[in-house]
């Protein structure tokens, strides 16, 4: 069982139209750079220089890696990482969790 | 007519063609609509802005449509109101404000950047528009979306308060309470989005969207007499609309309908929840998110992905951002309500408490033009006061009991 890597749609081109792919466990930047081997060009899309790029939002577990170690958050089986792309806005805070910003009532 | 000429991508500049997209297939940068000036400037004319009707497409050669206007006929041109008794409350020469809690069909700014969503959304040919939402836009949504024909499909949370729900059931939208939380609801609307082909007008048509929040600075300088004010007060939750007054502002001094922009741009926001701040006060241009805690839910976004924009527009002007309390915010509301008659939903509160705080600090001159743009009406958060108001007097039905009550008044 590996991490499970969610793929948003605009980047399910370079994935063969997966949704969904198996990534490596250690730190969440790692399993980037690893998606990259794989899948060629994804990577420079999510980081440039070893830092995520200011719009793209990464979840594990649901949990934004802000909140955790940014880039060295680690990743093992069976964990299931989210790849969101953190377009303008937001939206009222959610019951749980953090605010998911797909979504907004944006002043 | 249209001067719309692309969409191009704000990090990395990109272009891409006028279509339902919004998100930078490369970078995931947000998407920008790009006008051509120079055409505008032939037609738009401050003349011709004053022969229009009084509403919100007085502008619309810098809003982002090819065709004529086809929803909102009745939104926008809110009074910008001479606050004399708050001025004085708060010892300053000339204070606005734009109130906006009184935007037709549904009473906050939502209404303007719906307008320009559902025109744009029947440019596109689409029969139904949708969104997730828990208020101001869910309403606005299935008001605007009932009028011009769209089938609508809302989606909240199942949680949402009854209040709130009545408040968009009314139009009778296909309303979908989504077991889970606000979240859920967004994730859900995701896959919904790349599977059907709806305009989900804060997803697909939001570079489209965006752009109606500046009309509310356009106002604003048409109302001043043609000019940009020396300061104002935005409330900030994505950054989003102090983003676009600041273009709607640039965008009339490129095409010459005002001459100066001395204008200061000031975000306020609720400390419980206050990203954008914090990195102003702090002096950088990287955004910490945080878990919002605040009574100013409208305002509650915790990760504001146009809050670097905001940032450099705030710099930009040579503004500030200033964050207040939840006594602050209710104090503030109350303020507004008993000295100039307005009554504010919280992120009025906000804004005012904020204002509040930068002319005391001296951030904001005590004699420079001020103007606070208060975006939703109160009545749609009246839980927030709970507990905060001014009691009744109870009476019997006699002229003794009620003597009795006057006596112990202030007057």
């Amino acid at each position: 069982m590996a991490v499970k890597v969610k793929i948003p749609s605009p980047l399910q081109r370079l994935t063969e139209g997966k949704e969904e792919v198996e990534g490596k466990p250690g730190t969440v930047i790692g399993l980037l750079n690893d998606l990259e081997a794989k899948f060629p060009g994804i990577g420079e899309r999510l980081s440039e220089g070893g830092k995520i790029r200011r719009f793209v939002n990464i979840y594990v577990n649901e949990e934004d890696i802000r909140f955790l170690k940014a880039e060295q958050t680690e990743v093992k089986d069976g964990d299931e990482v989210s790849i969101v792309p953190a377009i303008a806005g937001g939206c009222e805070p959610p019951r749980e969790g953090v605010a998911n910003l797909l979504f907004v009532e944006n002043h | 007519m249209g001067y719309v000429t692309g969409l191009k991508c704000r990090e990395c500049g990109r272009d891409y063609a006028v279509e339902p997209v919004y998100v930078c297939e490369f970078c995931f940068g947000p998407l920008e609509v790009v006008y051509d000036y120079k055409g505008i400037k032939k037609v738009l004319t401050k003349k011709n802005i004053e022969k229009r009707e009084q509403n919100l497409w007085r502008y619309k050669e810098l809003l982002p449509i090819d065709g004529e206007p086809q929803v909102g006929l009745e939104s926008g041109c809110t009074p910008l109101l001479k606050a004399e008794n708050l001025a004085k409350e708060l010892g300053v020469n000339e204070l606005y404000i734009k109130d906006d809690t009184v935007v037709h069909p549904t009473l906050s700014f939502k209404d303007r950047v719906v307008a320009v969503a559902l025109t744009k959304a029947k440019e596109f040919g689409f029969d139904t528009v949708a969104c997730a939402s828990t208020g101001n836009l869910a309403q606005a949504v299935s008001a605007h979306g009932a009028r011009a024909g769209f089938k609508r499909f809302i989606f909240i949370p199942a949680t949402l308060e009854p209040s709130k729900i009545v408040a968009s059931l009314v139009y009778e939208p296909n309303l979908l309470a989504v077991d889970g939380s606000y979240d859920d609801v967004n994730r859900l609307c995701s896959e919904i989005a790349n599977k059907y082909k709806w305009a989900f007008v804060n997803i697909n048509i939001r570079p489209f969207y965006a752009e109606g929040s500046k009309t509310q600075g356009f106002e604003i300088a048409e109302q001043l007499g043609w000019k940009a004010p020396d300061n104002i007060v935005v409330p900030c939750a994505s950054g989003s609309l102090l983003t676009k007054i600041w273009k709607s502002f640039k965008e009339f001094k490129e095409i010459g309908i005002i001459k100066e922009l001395p204008t200061k741009l000031f975000g306020a926001q609720a400390t419980g929840c206050s990203p954008i701040a914090a990195a102003m006060k702090q002096g950088t241009d990287v955004i910490r998110p945080v878990k919002p805690d605040t009574v100013a839910k409208s305002l509650a976004i915790g990760n504001p992905a146009d809050g670097f924009y905001a940032l450099q527009a705030m710099r930009e002007s040579g503004g500030y951002a200033e964050d207040v309390s939840d006594r602050e915010i209710i104090d503030a509301i109350k303020l507004l309500a008993k000295t100039e008659g307005v009554f504010a939903e919280t992120a009025g509160g906000v804004t005012l408490a904020c204002a509040k705080k930068l002319i005391e600090t001296g951030k904001i001159s005590r004699d420079e033009s001020i103007v606070l743009c208060i975006t939703g009406n109160g009545l749609k958060t009246q839980e927030a006061l709970s507990g905060h108001m001014a009691s009744v007097h109870h009476i019997k039905a006699n002229l003794a009991s009620f003597e009795d009550v006057l006596k112990g008044l202030k007057t």
